[in-house]
């Protein structure tokens, strides 16, 4: 069933064109985020090459991408999550759902796993972009691999909390506008976050997010994600069967 | 009082909806048996699409209890909601899909098995008319279409219980006659409650009606029950050489007269085992009236309501 309501919304989303022109904004970004590292590398190549324990392909140009790609995620990700509860109400079709044989778990957990689905395109796309390097030269594999689990975690937060804040409104836009306020505002909190034994480094998504980006996948950031995500995905379903009991 | 009768395809009892202190919805109880039709009948805000709601599903009741085919609502609702098929006032239709897309979607999420997926979605089609839609998108088609959309994605799994909210509302008067007799031809298989503001309209396709005026039900019965409330109350007569009214109102006794324009009089405060209408025919041709048109009218909607609602009041 969560399957049944992930891929109705898959197809709505490429029905539309926001879909296709946010792969295309998030893929030329990118890109060209990807094509410079690597010119850069070509002109250093040479020092490097002298230098001992020099940063290598892999640090030069892809790790950059994937710091570009928080970004590019958290500007985008909005866009995605706007219409998917927040339409549904305004057009009625909420009914449609909540009168099926379905649970609001089942309602929350399918859209989020349609974000998921096509957060790994984006991904997908990312991967691509980084093993084409194989073609002229070694990458390190692992440092590719932690960076993607953290950008699927971080795309996977941000989409809970981007759901949770759909659920709140009628008006997509009004949507989009709040949760790109709160990413803005967790951003904030990680250049604020300079002292690494404050409170802030704690809570902060970047902060968070720029261990994986050194290749290093700890524990307590992976439940850290983990904890956001079933948090949002959880307020979400109350937010909507409390509005069965209120509204 | 619980309906424990396995007859009943759905009964509700004692319903009540409150938001804050204003109640939406009070004491609403409606009992429905396989093939019955009823039909809901209120001004705008009597509480009709609230009842309704809570019936599918899409509102908790304050008070009262569901049973859909003796299954509780509201303790069991999934397996409940497999049994009802909702058609809300806005027809919960995705003007991004095509009518066989979105018909597929709703047999898959009322859990019709994948196999027989694809037949239930003809079959819909066929009973609501919509087969040479099939591959057009639901945004591009024409109000009546979207609402047949509507009622096809009601009933597409088979349910025990069909609810439609006002089902004829902003279609024109050649698809109201369909949607009419689709509902009737609905109701041989399934249980329907259906929603209107327009009293010919349940006159037409209901079994029984149930009347509600803010929020409580005031009218209860049989459709011939209605009728008979509604006709034979007054009757309109147009003479061209008119009698004054105290001619008319001594010559036929125990009603009340009154005049409509000139040469015109209606005439009213009738029962039915007590009807001067060959009276006074017969009067008119021996008095030279020249009566030349008589009218039953029934009573209209709006003097219906304000018949049961001032009922109503005085009875408290």
């Amino acid at each position: 069933m969560i399957f049944v309501i992930a891929l109705k919304e898959l197809r709505s989303m490429f029905a539309s064109p926001l879909a296709w022109v946010v792969l295309a904004f998030v893929q030329g970004f990118l890109a060209n985020v990807f094509l410079k590292q690597v010119d850069t590398f070509m002109i250093i190549q040479a020092q490097l090459a002298r230098t001992p324990n020099a940063p290598g392909l892999t640090e030069l140009a892809v790790v950059p991408m994937f710091g570009a790609a928080q970004m590019v995620l958290l500007m985008s990700i909005p866009l995605l999550t706007m219409r998917l509860i927040s339409e549904e109400k305004r057009n009625q079709t909420m009914a449609l759902l909540v009168s099926a044989p379905i649970s609001m778990t089942q309602i929350i957990v399918g859209k989020f796993t349609a974000m998921v689905a096509f957060l790994c395109l984006i991904l997908a796309l990312i991967a691509a972009m980084s093993f084409s390097l194989l073609a002229g030269g070694a990458i390190d594999l692992g440092l590719i691999a932690a960076n993607l689990l953290g950008l699927l975690l971080l795309g996977m937060a941000f989409s809970s909390i981007g759901i949770f804040i759909s659920c709140l409104t009628m008006h997509p836009v009004v949507a989009a506008v709040m949760t790109l306020a709160v990413f803005m505002g967790f951003w904030v909190i990680g250049l604020a976050a300079s002292d690494p034994g404050s409170w802030l480094n704690w809570v902060s998504i970047s902060k968070r997010f720029e261990g994986f980006l050194d290749g290093y996948v700890s524990l307590p950031d992976v439940t850290f994600f983990l904890v956001v995500i079933t948090l949002f995905i959880f307020l979400s379903i109350r937010k909507l069967d409390s509005e069965r009991l209120s509204a | 009082m619980v309906d424990t009768d396995n007859s009943l395809t759905l009964s509700a009892s004692g319903l009540t909806r409150k938001y804050g202190n204003n109640v939406a919805v009070s004491d609403v109880s409606l009992a429905l048996k396989k093939g019955e039709i009823i039909g809901l009948l209120g001004p705008n805000g009597a509480g009709k699409s609230t009842t309704m709601k809570m019936i599918t599903g899409n509102l908790a009741p304050t008070e009262g209890s569901i049973k859909v085919c003796g299954i509780d609502l509201i303790d069991d609702p999934i397996i409940a909601k497999t049994k009802i098929g909702y058609l809300p006032e806005i027809p919960p239709v995705y003007k991004e899909l095509r009518v066989n897309e979105y018909l597929k979607l709703v047999a898959k999420l009322h859990k019709v098995s994948s196999k027989r997926v694809s037949s239930a979605v003809d079959n819909a089609k066929e009973r609501t008319g919509l087969t040479e839609m099939s591959e057009r998108l639901i945004g591009s088609l024409s109000k009546g279409f979207q609402q047949r959309v509507g009622i096809a994605q009601a009933i597409i799994h088979e349910p025990e219980v069909v609810i439609l909210d006002e089902p004829t509302v902003g279609l024109d008067p050649n698809q109201i006659i369909e949607i009419r007799s689709l509902i009737k031809e609905l109701g041989e298989h399934h249980s329907v409650i259906l929603s209107t503001h327009i009293l010919p309209e349940v006159e037409a396709i209901c079994d029984s009606v149930q009347i509600l005026h803010k929020g409580k039900v005031v009218f209860d019965d049989e459709i011939g029950g209605l009728r008979k409330f509604r006709s034979g109350k007054s009757i309109q007569a147009s003479f061209r050489t008119p009698p004054t009214q105290e001619i008319l109102e001594k010559k036929l006794t125990n009603v009340k007269v009154s005049q409509v324009r000139e040469g015109v009089y209606r005439i009213s405060g009738l029962e039915l085992e007590d009807d001067p209408t060959d009276v006074l025919v017969q009067l008119s041709v021996h008095e030279q009236w020249g009566l030349f048109e008589l009218v039953g009218a029934q009573a209209s909607v709006e003097e219906v309501f304000v018949e049961l609602t001032t009922q109503d009041e005085t009875a408290i």
